[in-house]
């Protein structure tokens, strides 16, 4: 791996850019809301007196379509060869970008399972809507139901520090590094970024 | 621009404060930074805070027994609610006889308040829980009236009463409170649990299959006929819970199931004022209780009975209360199911009457 470029030169010399295909930036943004909105209401809905029950209603479903999405967006990244990183990347960057992306793919992958898992071990039954019900996929037991409960709140805090982290990482490369890695997978008209990542 | 140490500087100090905001926003979303906002964690640690922490048992209704039976439908609840459970036929009950307060071993009393939960079992895996009890209405009509009244009405070491001056300024600033509990005092208890009724006191919609939808709440009403609690001998530690045992041991126990329709106008978030007593009341079917289990894993010990799991055909109503109870029973659950378990007061199976010094005393 010592063929890696030292970052000398400037973003905009950087040669033929490549940004994600459509269908890949169009998942990775409305998982990113999804994420971040199914995050933020479990946090609060835990601590809501008020809100804790219309809260769950939402929570369920959501976790629900994010494991959907995740998999759809896993057999994608399988399918489909993601842009190479900007070459001025350092090789630390590198490996955080790589493994914080499996960690968070994982995570998406697991934690709606453990909550659907968690949720059966309680006995409560699981609405999508109306009268349309999930099946349960653990056994009641309330040991399990705590262990999982458990794993849940580590897999959550877990996935909230990768999110951090990630929003941070793309934001150093933005405005202090400036290789333009966000434009990568943009919507908006990005000079040079014309072409997609071809398919596998 | 060129990238120097300035623009570095600049760069790096947004994405801290990007981060910063982030991070604090989710932390906030989790109550960090109001330590003054009642959330769940708070209500529950009021139980401990009056009641002593007691791992594995409920922060409230901690003793109890759990019991299973049916429900028989007689077909007259499918004109309210397209629920399956008012089809005419029988469907499999879960349940749960206790009594108020969070102490697991505490002495039975008259004036304590007694709870009978229920999980119907439906069809294709939809459920339906109710947790009820004997009073004929409740003592709050909001949340924080309860977290309130729990520390109000905690008694005080010497007397063993509550401090009354704490209880008048409780009182004159929930006087629904003191409204509900003159209510309450009209109405005495029964002298067993086998014959008291049971309410839900919430306000809950029904909906039919035409779609009509009406405010309703419910009572189990004992075929057993209600006494009233006779003076007598200074009753054993759990006389109700025993007398319950025996009763069922000598055949199933029956409550007729009761549905009160509300009419424009009548409260349906207030869970302290009755509504009037010429309510149309729809006598849906008839619970019976056919056997009692020693709490144990897997029985109804570790069910919560949150009464907000509702098959369709039956919605919540505006009352503060539901939405409260859920949050709060969900927290009970999440504490009592981590933590270890210790055998319950209420053991079914032994000998049901005489004093249960006696029974230890054959154990030793
Ligand atoms: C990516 C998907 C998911 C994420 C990120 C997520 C995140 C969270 C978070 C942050 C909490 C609060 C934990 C705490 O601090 O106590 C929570 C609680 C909860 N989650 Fe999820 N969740 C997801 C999927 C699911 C799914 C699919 C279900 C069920 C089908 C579910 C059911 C629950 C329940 C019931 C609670 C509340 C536990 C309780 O208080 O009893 N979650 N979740
Ligand atoms: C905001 C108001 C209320 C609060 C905070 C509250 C709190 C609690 C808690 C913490 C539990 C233990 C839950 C568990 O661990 O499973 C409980 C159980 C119970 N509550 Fe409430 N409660 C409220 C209102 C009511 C009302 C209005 C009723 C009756 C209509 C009621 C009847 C019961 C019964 C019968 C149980 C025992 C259920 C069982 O056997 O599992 N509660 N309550």
């Amino acid at each position: 791996m010592s063929s890696e470029p030292t970052p000398t030169t400037t973003p905009s010399a950087t040669p033929a850019p490549v940004r994600f295909t459509r269908v890949a930036r169009l998942l990775h943004w409305t998982m990113a809301v999804m994420v971040v909105a199914i995050l933020f209401i479990g946090a609060f809905m835990v601590t809501s007196v008020g809100d804790f029950r219309f809260l769950v209603t939402v929570h369920e479903p959501l976790g629900i379509a994010i494991l959907l999405f995740v998999l759809v967006r896993i057999g994608w990244r399988l399918t489909h060869t993601p842009p190479p990183l900007p070459p001025g990347m350092v090789r630390l960057d590198r490996l955080a970008a790589k493994y914080s992306e499996r960690l968070l793919y994982a995570l998406l992958l697991v934690q709606p399972l453990i909550g659907w898992a968690m949720v059966s071990a309680s006995g409560e039954p699981i609405v999508l809507f109306g009268s349309l019900y999930l099946p349960h996929i653990a056994p009641q037991n309330i040991t399990l139901f705590a262990d999982l409960l458990r794993a849940h709140i580590a897999a959550a805090y877990l996935l909230y520090l990768t999110f951090a982290a990630h929003l941070a990482g793309v934001l150093v490369h933005t405005i202090v590094i400036r290789d333009r890695v966000l434009d990568r997978m943009a919507f908006w008209r990005a000079p040079g970024y014309g072409s997609e990542a071809p398919p596998r | 621009m060129p990238l120097n140490r300035r623009t570095v500087l600049l760069g790096l100090a947004a994405v801290g404060g990007v981060s910063a905001v982030n991070v604090g926003a989710f932390l906030g979303a989790g109550g960090w930074f109001t330590p003054d906002t009642l959330t769940t964690s708070r209500f529950v640690d009021r139980f401990e805070q009056v009641f002593g922490k007691h791992d594995g048992f409920r922060r409230n209704h901690a003793k109890g027994v759990s019991a299973a039976g049916v429900f028989t439908s007689n077909g007259a609840g499918t004109a309210l609610s397209r629920a399956a459970l008012f089809q005419r036929g029988t469907t499999p009950v879960t349940a749960r006889f206790s009594i108020s307060g969070g102490m697991p071993t505490v002495a039975d009393a008259n004036s304590t308040v007694r709870g009978l939960a229920v999980l119907f079992h439906l069809p294709d895996g939809a459920q339906w829980r109710t947790a009820m009890v004997n009073v004929p209405v409740f003592t709050d009509r909001v949340p924080q009236g309860f977290y309130e009244r729990l520390l109000a009405t905690q008694p005080v070491p010497g007397t063993g009463k509550p401090d009354p001056a704490k209880v008048a300024a409780f009182l004159a600033k929930y006087p629904e409170t003191a409204r509900a509990m003159a209510v309450i005092s009209k109405s005495p208890p029964s002298s067993g649990l086998y014959n008291s009724p049971f309410h839900g006191l919430n306000a809950f919609r029904f909906t039919n299959s035409a779609g009509d939808t009406v405010p309703v709440r419910w009572t189990m009403m004992p075929e057993e006929p209600s006494q009233p609690m006779g003076a007598g001998a200074a009753p054993g530690k759990d006389y109700l819970f025993d007398a319950l045992v025996a009763k069922v041991m000598q055949g199933p126990v029956h409550w007729r199931f009761l549905i009160t329709v509300g009419e424009p106008g009548d409260p349906t978030n207030d869970a302290t004022t009755a509504w009037p007593a010429n309510r149309r009341q729809v006598e849906v079917g008839t619970l019976t209780i056919d056997s009692l289990q020693t709490e144990a894993p897997g029985n109804a010990r570790d069910v919560n009975f949150d009464p907000t799991v509702l098959p369709d055909g039956i919605a919540l109503s505006d009352d503060p209360l539901l939405a409260a109870r859920s949050a709060v029973y969900a927290q009970s659950y999440q504490r009592r199911t981590r933590e270890p378990h210790r055998p319950s007061e209420v053991q079914v199976g032994q000998q049901p009457s005489g004093p249960r010094i006696t029974k230890v005393d054959h154990e030793q």
